[in-house]
């Protein structure tokens, strides 16, 4: 990781890696959620609503995923003082955040005919509301830190503590009787029939493609302007 | 030690500590963030008649009648080891039938009996298209927790 210490190598990977991951990414989420929607069967019991499920997994791994980022780059920056983590921390948050939302209103779209409710307080539905709070204040934080000139210090160490909430959204349907249904997909296998599961991975990794890509791109956006920053700096002007 | 490791091992024993708080905390709050009762716990836990409380279980099967009104429906909720009387006034979700999850909002009329004002469909983790199902009635293995 240590090579990446130096921007310059960083971006010489970045800039190719952004646009690939991007197009392989955007090409795959089309061809999964494409077949969700036209290829596969309905389910037997929730008829067409069954579909959601091809935006609503990717979004909750993209979701809960984030902030297991935030978390390993957090410890890189306060252990390793690495220069990128910081940056690549603060860029994946709001990504995260945003595919957390789709995860929680795509489910909620699809709990409204399936269990007859917008909404319920139970273990796994409250602690994903949590996750996309917890990414708010996170966002807030690193955004107040930065324009008090810190080093990101007390970003990092929320972005730790934070990680607690991710074993609690995995297990929430193990632990606790609730509304949401339990896992279908385990290592033993899967409860979704064949016909209807082949398009999850391919939205899934789609997804997963294109998420790399936006944070490559906030990286390099992020990378930039400090050097902006740095050159008005020496030029004796205040940016 | 380098001041390196020492963050490593600080920020290792912080992590661990926390994980260790959060799974502490959550072994303790196991009851209470249940989401419904299972008729067994409900008799387990003498719920106190008149207390708004959700019943969780499996609608047994041949249990659903409807009442004359129309609107108005008894079934029994099971988890295999107990079962409690349900009835219900209103439209209930459309995947809620016999053999199926039920989460009921409400309150126990008598040792047995529940009075529901909320109906919600559990769905399970299963998911197949229709011509796999057999013949279309809805099983669900186990109640799981």
């Amino acid at each position: 990781m240590h090579i990446f210490a130096n921007p310059v190598r960083f971006l010489q990977l970045a800039r190719p890696l952004t646009g690939w991951c991007g197009w392989i990414g955007a090409v795959l989420v089309v061809a999964g959620l494409g077949a969700g929607l036209f290829l596969t069967p309905p389910d037997y019991l929730q008829g067409e609503t069954v579909r959601i499920m091809y935006l609503h997994v990717p979004s909750a791994w993209l979701g809960m995923a984030g902030w297991g980022g935030i978390a390993v780059a957090s410890i890189m920056e306060l252990v390793w003082r690495h220069p990128l983590a910081g940056i690549a921390a603060r860029a994946v948050a709001l990504p995260g955040a945003v595919f957390t939302g789709i995860c929680l209103a795509t489910g909620s779209i699809w709990g409204r005919p399936t269990w007859g409710t917008w909404w319920e307080w139970d273990g796994r539905l409250t602690s994903m509301l949590v996750l996309l709070f917890v990414y708010i204040a996170y966002i807030a934080l690193a955004e107040a830190e930065a324009d008090r000139g810190g080093q990101g210090r007390i970003a990092a160490i929320f972005g730790i503590v934070g990680v607690v909430n991710l074993p609690i959204i995995h297990f929430s349907v193990l632990w606790w009787r609730t509304l949401h249904q339990g896992e279908s997909i385990g290592i033993t296998g899967s409860s979704i029939a064949g016909s209807i599961l082949w398009p999850l991975p391919v939205a899934l990794v789609g997804f997963t493609l294109l998420f790399v890509s936006i944070v490559l791109m906030r990286m390099r956006a992020m990378l930039a302007r400090q050097k902006v920053e740095a050159r008005l700096r020496r030029m004796g002007t205040e940016p | 030690m380098k001041a390196k490791n020492q963050r490593l091992v600080l920020a290792l024993l912080a992590l661990v500590a926390l994980v260790g708080a959060v799974l502490l905390g959550m072994s303790a709050l196991k009851d209470q963030a249940s989401y419904f009762y299972s008729p067994s716990d409900a008799v387990r836990d003498h719920v106190e008649l008149g207390r708004t409380v959700r019943l969780g279980g499996m609608v047994e099967k041949g249990s659903l009648r409807r009442e004359p009104d129309g609107v108005t429906i008894d079934f029994r909720v099971t988890d295999g080891a107990a079962t409690v009387t349900a009835r219900y006034t209103g439209i209930v979700p459309d995947l809620f039938r016999e053999g199926s999850g039920v989460v009921a909002e409400g309150r126990f009329t008598a040792p047995g009996r529940f009075a529901a004002d909320t109906i919600l469909a559990k769905h399970d983790e299963n998911y197949k298209p229709p011509e796999l199902a057999g013949n279309g009635m809805h099983e669900t293995g186990s109640l799981k927790r």
